[in-house]
């Protein structure tokens, strides 16, 4: 960008896009604020916004009375399983369909890519039987199951995206020298594909954390993730606001923090490339 | 350069990921049309037999079907218009120069991060509540009656929710779709003395016509499901009943699975219609 800009131009645009996005923002602030209230001060009219007596009380009894960490712990467990088993899955496929393409690997691509059309609640009866008849309803393993097949196709077609920008003369050159299918994958392949797969983890980490469908009807109370555990305070546990906001803050902040990591990968998976 | 070696292991390494996917794809939607042609009612008797197209033509003459219908495509389209029109706005924005970029971007994509209970619930109880919510406290403030938004406004309610979530979705992709545009042609366009309406309307618009294309698509497809928002806040009610929760409640509220599963078909067709012309756009571009 080769524009000169005034500043004051650049001011104005500055205080223009803050604005925007404060106010963009304002509703998880305000989360975050009122959770370090007191119930009275959390409906004080009118509403305060900073002076007033932090307390990490809620954050306490949010804990004792509920058990958040059991909820926490299914999310940790269904996210991160559902993810890594996927991967696991999926970087075989990927990387075949990378560097030994066939006539039909764009038809298979896109296929996969269908199966994530599929509207979930198309599904919901057939899934739900199953599950009764494996005993798998409210269960931890039954839910990563499902989390994993419904982000196969986007792992698949993220690392697809990332292998396909490893060039094929490394690989051509490795093969001249005599390296196995084996040493090839392990010894260059791992090596530069690691960011790609790191990246993909990321996003699918946050896919599955914030699912909401699955998680809701395939759950009750063992098994039940926060998603879950955040619309059980639906009514009437829900006006007290400031448990509300101290249960959803620490529902929200972990994944907060990996998106801010994970931007520019948001673009790449969820368009399946079509915008870089 | 493929070797028939190489080909051959190949196709194992992807026999796991299709193999999964094929079973997931297929078996459920076997059971579906399977159960979409039955009289099946798990708590009032069971099986009760085939009953052909019965289902099919009952789901859609029932008086919920079409009230159903126009609520999906209002939210549906109304959601798209806002974070669509709303995401140029902003993608542009951003896409200028200012300090403290990175903060302001960080501060715009957040609320996409936020799990759909959490948001429908701190909107639905902070806000919108008409006793304590900050709304209410506003328009007290200003001397206005407070508004009982989630009967009085169901949609408009929900659509908000909805937009707050995926407005980031809809900025972030135009914001990467902006800066790809070749800078020299809007400096050329500015020195010609193009005024900055027809810069946008010649220039950044068509450039970001195939990104809009896809934010359609792409958002059409999960906000044709969009369940937790309105399971949390209206539970379908005041006339925020979409397709998708219509089936919900065929199928596990009232248990009336033949009908619900023949809902479900029609959902899934509604669905692939969409579909097709996505695939089409990530088809191309895989050519390229």
């Amino acid at each position: 960008m080769a524009r000169a800009v005034t500043n004051r131009r650049k001011a104005l645009n500055t205080l223009v896009a803050w604005s925007v996005g404060l106010l963009i923002f304002f509703p998880i602030l305000w989360t975050i604020l009122t959770s370090f209230k007191t119930e009275a001060q959390a409906i004080n009219d009118p509403p305060l916004f900073l002076f007033f007596d932090w307390t990490l009380e809620n954050y306490a009894v949010v804990q004792e009375r509920s058990d958040y960490m059991r909820f926490l712990w299914n999310s940790v467990i269904i996210a991160g399983g559902s993810t890594v088993i996927g991967i696991i899955i999926a970087v075989p496929a990927a990387w075949s369909m990378a560097f030994v393409p066939s006539k039909r690997t764009k038809d298979i691509l896109l296929w996969m890519l269908s199966t994530k059309m599929l509207p979930a609640v198309g599904v919901l009866y057939p899934i739900y039987l199953l599950f009764i008849e494996l005993g798998l309803l409210d269960t931890r393993i039954g839910l990563t199951i499902v989390l994993m097949l419904i982000n196969l196709p986007i792992i698949v077609w993220m690392l697809y995206t990332y292998f396909k920008e490893i060039p094929g003369e490394i690989l051509e050159a490795a093969r001249m020298d005599g390296a196995a299918l084996k040493e090839e994958i392990l010894y260059i392949l791992t090596p530069m594909a690691v960011p790609g797969i790191a990246s993909t983890l990321l996003l699918n980490i946050i896919l599955a954390w914030n699912e909401a469908f699955w998680t809701l009807n395939l759950t009750a109370a063992k098994a039940a993730p926060l998603t879950a555990f955040i619309a059980s305070y639906s009514s009437p546990e829900g006006l007290f606001y400031a448990k509300l906001s101290a249960a959803s803050t620490m529902a929200i902040a972990p994944i907060l923090i990996l998106g801010w990591f994970s931007q520019k990968q948001l673009v790449r998976g969820l368009t399946f490339g079509a915008v870089k | 350069m493929a070797t028939q070696h190489s080909r051959s292991a190949a196709r194992i390494m992807m026999a796991p990921a299709v193999v999964l996917l094929l079973g997931w794809m297929l078996i459920p939607l076997t059971m579906t049309l399977y159960f979409s042609f039955k009289k099946f009612l798990p708590l009032r008797g069971g099986d009760l037999g085939w009953v052909g197209f019965d289902n099919y033509v009952r789901f859609v003459s029932s008086s919920a079907f079409w009230p159903s219908v126009q609520t999906t495509l209002i939210i549906v389209g109304g959601v798209l218009v806002i974070t669509v029109m709303l995401g140029v706005l902003l993608a542009i924005l951003l896409d200028q120069p200012l300090w403290g970029q990175g903060i302001v971007r960080i501060l715009v994509i957040a609320p996409f991060f936020v799990m759909p209970t959490v948001s429908a619930l701190v909107w639905k109880n902070m806000f919108m509540d008409p006793v304590n919510g900050l709304f209410a406290h506003l328009w007290k403030f200003f001397g206005a009656q407070p508004v009982e938004w989630l009967s009085d406004a169901p949609l408009f309610s929900i659509i908000l929710i909805v937009s707050w979530q995926w407005l980031p979705f809809a900025t972030l992709i135009l914001l990467t779709a902006i800066q790809s545009l070749d800078s020299e042609q809007l400096e050329a366009s500015e020195m010609d003395g193009a005024p900055p309406l027809a810069r946008f309307g010649f220039i950044i618009l068509p450039h970001l016509s195939r990104a809009i294309t896809i934010v359609v698509l792409i958002q059409t497809i999960f906000l044709l499901a969009v369940f937790a928002e309105i399971f949390v806040t209206t539970q379908g009610s005041f006339g925020t009943r979409t397709l998708t929760y219509l089936i919900f409640q065929r199928v596990l509220e009232s248990q009336n699975v033949g009908l619900g599963s023949a809902g479900g078909v029609y959902a899934i067709i509604l669905a692939n219609i969409v579909a097709i012309f996505l695939m089409r756009i990530v088809g191309k571009n895989l050519d390229s």
